[in-house]
């Protein structure tokens, strides 16, 4: 067994196994935890593949940024999850039924289809003499230059999205008012006292 | 060796799972969206699988694509979900019925 082999199973059975975790861990903070492990394993798996930038952009934008935004929201609500998890059970069943039906059928696809069924060594997609980085960049920024830009849309959408969903307008907003300050006549503005002498206000 | 099909499989399984998650966290709305990403990783994983299969680096850009989506899918979902906990004061999914204009 070579090392590359004995990579594959080490990233792939922890992978498997805290994706296991976490549908089936009872506190959402250890499964946002267990989501993490399992980016980081198919990291590991993406380096196998020879596909270098990907892997290193799902640890910065799934870990870094999805995972550490999922984990903020399960801490800043109060929610009471063991009574989220009283059905746990109940599903199960019905759940087991169709994920299994749901993988025999993709494995039977494999199976079934004779040009699928390849243990061969895979070959690398990047050119000889060239970064994963620089020639997916020569593709990205040619051909595909359109998906780049819809796709740097649908961030900024979502981004606007999110922001105009959950903010909440102050009571008190330090705006200024330029109306208001354009409206002000002498008379509301000011006010002449008549102080007696040897008297304060 | 390790080919193609180890990786299908690979990804054949953790795309059940994530399918398996939703029917067994039908209450908690994010383990949903977690069995979600796991879903879309699964995706990614066949799509890189098959971009050095063909020698092709067009999986990759495509995976890309799917990242930047699924960030952005997360980023909504999770906003909707403070929202709705913030007017309702609770997150079961039995009621989400009720957002409905």
């Amino acid at each position: 067994m070579t090392l590359t082999s004995l990579a594959f199973y080490l990233f792939a059975t922890v992978a498997v196994a805290s994706s296991f975790m976490v549908i089936s861990s009872r506190n959402p903070v250890y499964s946002v935890l267990f989501l993490i492990l399992t980016f980081f394993n198919s990291a590991g798996l993406f380096v196998l593949l020879g596909a270098e930038f990907l892997a290193l952009i799902l640890v910065v934008v799934y870990v870094g940024a999805v995972a550490v935004l999922f984990l903020f929201v399960v801490m800043m609500l109060d929610i009471d999850f063991a009574e989220l998890s009283e059905g746990f059970l109940q599903y199960m069943p019905i759940g087991a039924t169709v994920g299994l039906i749901l993988l025999l059928e993709l494995l039977l696809v494999f199976g079934a289809s004779s040009s699928l069924v390849d243990t061969n060594p895979l070959p690398q997609a990047t050119p000889e003499g060239m970064t994963n980085a620089e020639a997916l960049g020569r593709v990205l920024y040619t051909d595909y230059v359109y998906f780049f830009q819809a796709a740097g849309a649908i961030l900024l959408v979502a981004m606007i999205g999110a922001i105009v969903l959950t903010l909440v307008p102050s009571n008190n907003p330090k705006k200024q008012n330029i109306s208001n300050q354009t409206a002000r006549t002498r008379d509301e503005a000011s006010e002449n006292v008549d102080i007696e002498p040897g008297q304060g206000i | 060796m390790i080919g193609l099909t180890h990786y299908l499989t690979l990804a054949a399984i953790i795309f059940t799972i994530g399918v398996f998650g939703i029917f067994l966290n039908r209450k908690n709305v994010i383990i949903i969206l977690m069995s979600i990403e796991l879903m879309l990783l699964a995706v990614n994983i066949n799509l890189v699988a098959f971009s050095a299969y063909l020698g092709d680096l067009v999986g990759q850009i495509f995976a890309l694509l799917v990242l930047t989506v699924a960030a952005g899918e997360a980023a909504i979902g999770l906003a909707i979900l403070v929202v709705y906990f913030r007017n309702r004061g609770g997150i079961a999914v039995e009621d989400v019925s009720q957002m409905k204009g």
